[in-house]
């Protein structure tokens, strides 16, 4: 307050010598009965019909009076020598009012203006609010990968926080729009909706990219009945916010207030985009999760362990795990292609692919299907593979793999194999008493040498036995009880000797979980098994053994 | 499913028709007693639960006696999954079609026993559920993956064991991180849900049935901010005594089997397939120790020595073979309060336990 308005103010009392008489704060004094004893110019200027004599509820806003009428009376102690502050509005301004005593018992009330300071530390409150909104919103966005999760994380807290309601539309899919409500209740609902987005203003631009329209141009009128929430009573007003993707758009934030709820304002609309680009960042990044999954889903299917059965009245099954967690393909693998007829030789094929992982895994893939293509041949073991030999050296990957095939055939209730190993250690049969036996069959690695030699091994089952595959990966689990020693061929040998007369998948179950309990947490290479198994009971060849009836005990 | 069909005047005869399949290997003649039982009007629940699942019970319980090996016990379970997937595929039995929301049923990684998950998996697609069974032990990477990708709207984890209770801490708070509340079954959270508790699980049920009737009530979303790190639920964690047992298994149980040498006279006479086992059961012995710390609880530990002491007797292992190797891993982890209590707590039981005269193989305590 500028002194030189003391012109203005008339003759002041004594009290106003003071030092407060010049203080550059509005400053009045009261009795304690609510009388004003005095005034400096500056309160004059402030409160104008102050004058000394006058009473204070009279010529002070309510809040200076009654505060003042709180106050104890009495004689000025060193202890109440101040009471509490207390605040309130002079025309457009706000006041702090902090009273004190004076030796002769009256109160002094230094009035100070308050209202910047209260702004800032109001908009520093709402920044603040609004810093941790954003902050947890982006947590709770980046939670999911999922696309209708982050939909239904971003209606509900734009619900919660910056509108009666809110409604996430997403990019059209197949003429028809993904669309997210959040109303009032906090329910959310999922819906697809085909409807046409340039009716609704403000959308169809939000949807390709476009700034925003002002919510003070969107006619609330024109909202679209698929996007307002039933239990929203009539719209008053609605900001239209783009959510932006990685480049493109990633859908569209509708905030909805009730009718009788004031608009947006600008700052509530630029909070609004700083959200909504959270929101498009998350929703982009399960978009794009979605994607890459879907792809290697179906670039994977094929290199994926297939599913086995029994065919033409011989029960197979196959167990796989990679050796790292976070994958599902790796350098073992196993194929069952079935005879055309139950008169055909059905062929088996357990392979390991030098390596593991992903690049294993594709080359697995080519080896899979090269064996495919071959299978015509399959009645000469050698010479498929040599023709696998011959298509891996000429190929550029210096990898090589090991490979067991067994054609498989069942005459009367015996089941006939013809069992050839590249190079991969012999498969293991137990027999209906529980002795287990090695398959004499040799080979050379295939992929290394130019020219390779094998031996073919005949096997017989009897009903209830099985002739067992598998890869090195199970012998050589590294575990046990002390961690370091390898499961090794004897323990697949001791563990194969109780599943006589067991079901094909009972065989595998048994023999894999002994190896991967033996592992434990330790790491392991690829482990693929496979039985071929003699049932116990005789049953028709046409069935999958699901079927009931339709076969003999 | 009704209580009438439940205590079925026929269904001790189903149950044993099934068990003495079972018993014999014989999957087809398992399948038509089930499928039969299902034709002639039993309900298809009650086959899954009451035929089914209390014949894998006893299955469980004969394994325990000493009356099943291993190996038939997996050719049981093989038997039952064939049997469960021949009532899900029979057309006239197969059940609604799915007319609800999706959910995941898995197993803990790690965790075999997957025919009790399985079956909650039948019982929730015969009730419109769509359902995504994934098996025994399931990485938790591949399950959170198959959440993301599939967005569904809960989990159901099973686990049997209790030493998998920490990988299923890992998977429970990872799927409600990712938005995704989770139901907890099986024997590893306790009989009465406590561990499911622990855990933070957002519902538990002691049998499938309850299970089925939590979940159609519906469990809310987690908080998408609830995001916790295992110390928020398990405080006295910060003690490090679970992390010294399992980070040190090995030289535990190495040192274990040195000294029990010593304590042990009869040991000395072991074979190298006696010693094996014996490095076995240290092994389980020190896994369930630290599934005891890490939920705080001494009565997991000492129910399981209680176990362990009737498996051995059935076996005919003296079952006082237990005290020395706590005394010995006692005195290894004397530094550790809470592993030192727990033990002397075991060693206690054990005590009280064995002069109790037991017929080998009752089988009782499973």
């Amino acid at each position: 307050m500028d002194t030189s308005q003391h012109s203005l103010v008339g003759p002041l009392d004594a009290p106003t010598e003071g030092a407060w008489g010049s203080a550059p704060y509005p400053v009045l004094v009261a009795d304690i009965q609510g009388g004003v004893v005095g005034l400096n110019p500056a309160a004059a200027v402030l409160l104008p019909t102050a004058a000394v004599g006058s009473r204070l509820a009279d010529v002070a806003p309510a809040w200076i009076a009654s505060a003042h009428e709180q106050l104890t009376p009495g004689p000025a102690t060193a202890d109440d020598a101040a009471g509490s502050a207390a605040h309130g509005c002079l025309g457009d301004r706000v006041f702090q009012g902090r009273p004190s005593r004076t030796d002769d018992g009256n109160v002094m009330w230094w009035l100070v203006d308050d209202t910047d300071r209260r702004k800032a530390e109001v908009s520093l409150d709402e920044e603040r609010r609004r810093t941790s909104f954003l902050a947890a919103a982006s947590s709770a966005l980046l939670a999911s990968l999922n696309l209708e999760r982050c939909m239904e994380v971003t209606a509900s807290l734009a619900a919660e926080h910056l509108a009666d309601a809110a409604v996430v539309v997403a990019p059209a899919r197949g003429g028809r729009f993904p669309v997210t409500h959040c109303g009032a209740d906090g329910q959310v609902v999922h819906r697809l909706v085909e409807a046409e987005p340039a009716g609704v203003p403000g959308l169809g631009e939000a949807l390709r990219g476009f700034p925003p329209v002002p919510s003070r141009w969107i006619d609330p009128a024109g909202i679209a009945s698929w996007l307002v929430p039933e239990d929203l009573p009539g719209v008053g007003s609605a900001v239209v916010t783009p959510l932006p993707g990685h480049g493109v758009p990633a859908g569209a934030l509708i905030l909805l207030r009730a009718g009788d709820r004031q608009a947006f304002s600008e700052s509530e609309e630029i909070f609004a985009r700083l959200f909504a680009a959270r929101a498009g960042a998350a929703m982009s990044a399960a978009r794009m999760y979605a994607e890459q999954a879907a792809i290697t889903s179906t670039l994977m299917r094929d290199l994926l362990p297939p599913t086995l059965r029994a065919v033409h009245g011989v029960e197979y099954a196959g167990a796989y795990r990679p050796s790292a967690e976070s994958d599902r393909v790796g350098g073992d693998f196993y194929d069952v292609h079935p005879g055309t007829d139950a008169d055909r030789e059905t062929m088996v094929v357990l392979g390991d692919v030098c390596g593991k992982g992903l690049e294993a895994a594709v080359l697995t893939g080519k080896i899979r299907n090269t064996l495919q293509a071959l299978l015509p041949l399959a009645g000469d073991h050698q010479r498929l593979l040599e023709l696998l030999n011959g298509a891996l050296i000429n190929s550029h990957h210096t990898r090589f793999a090991t490979l067991l095939l067994a054609s498989v055939r069942r005459l009367g209730r015996t089941v006939h194999l013809r069992v050839t190993s590249g190079g991969h250690p012999p498969p293991l049969v137990v027999r209906a008493d529980g002795r287990v036996e090695r398959v004499d069959t040799r080979g050379s690695l295939v992929g290394v040498f130019w020219n390779i030699a094998s031996t073919t091994a005949h096997v017989e089952l009897a009903p209830g036995e099985t002739c067992l595959l598998f890869t090195d990966g199970v012998t050589e689990a590294r575990g046990g009880p002390l961690g370091d020693e390898m499961f090794g061929p004897e323990r697949v040998e001791d563990a194969l000797a109780h599943c006589a007369g067991m079901p094909a998948e009972a065989v595998v179950d048994h023999v894999r979980m002994l190896a991967e309990q033996w592992v434990g947490h330790g790491t392991h290479d690829d482990m693929a098994l496979v039985t071929v198994t003699a049932p116990r009971h005789a049953h028709l060849s046409a069935v999958d053994g699901h079927t009931r009836g339709r076969f003999t005990a | 499913m009704t209580a009438a069909n439940a205590t079925h005047p026929g269904l001790t005869a189903v149950r044993d028709r099934l068990w003495t399949a079972v018993r014999a290997g014989d999957e087809y003649e398992a399948c038509a007693v089930v499928v039969g039982a299902v034709e002639s009007g039993l309900d298809p629940e009650t086959a899954l639960l009451d035929v089914i699942g209390a014949v894998q019970l006893r299955v469980g319980t004969e394994w325990a006696a000493n009356r099943l090996t291993v190996a038939q016990e997996h050719a049981a379970t093989a038997i039952h999954e064939r049997v469960v997937a021949a009532l899900a595929h029979d057309p006239e039995h197969r059940g609604p079609a799915p007319s609800r929301s999706r959910i995941t049923v898995a197993c803990v990684d790690g965790e075999w026993h997957a025919l009790p998950a399985r079956l909650l998996a039948e019982v929730l697609r015969r009730r419109g559920w769509q359902v995504d069974f994934l098996g025994a032990h399931v990485p938790t990477p591949h399950l959170i993956a198959h959440l993301h990708q599939t967005g569904a709207r809960v989990v159901a984890l099973s686990a049997t064991l209790s030493p998998h209770l920490p990988t299923a801490h890992a998977a429970i708070t990872a799927c409600q991180a990712v938005g995704v509340p989770v139901f907890a079954g099986g024997a590893a959270f306790g009989t009465d849900g406590r561990y499911a508790r622990a855990l933070g699980a957002d519902a538990w049920a002691p049998h499938a049935r309850e299970a089925a009737r939590v979940l159609d009530r519906g469990l809310a979303r987690p908080e998408p901010l609830a995001i916790r790190q295992t110390v928020d639920d398990l405080p006295h964690l910060t003690d490090q005594e679970y992390t010294m047992v399992v980070g040190t298994r090995r030289e535990l149980l190495k040192e274990a089997l040195v000294e029990l040498e010593d304590r042990f006279p009869p040991m000395r006479a072991y074979s190298d397939r006696q010693r094996q086992r014996t490095a076995e059961d240290i092994g389980h012995i020190l896994d369930h120790l630290a599934a005891a710390l890490y939920v705080a609880d001494e009565d997991l530990f000492i129910d399981f020595i209680a176990w362990t002491a009737d498996v051995l007797t059935a076996r005919d292992v003296p079952a006082h073979s237990l005290d020395p190797a706590l005394e010995v891993l006692g005195l290894r982890l004397r530094d550790f309060p809470r592993a030192t209590r727990i033990l002397r707590a075991a060693r206690d039981t054990l005590a009280r336990h064995l002069p109790a005269p037991r017929k080998p193989g009752d089988g009782q305590h499973v």
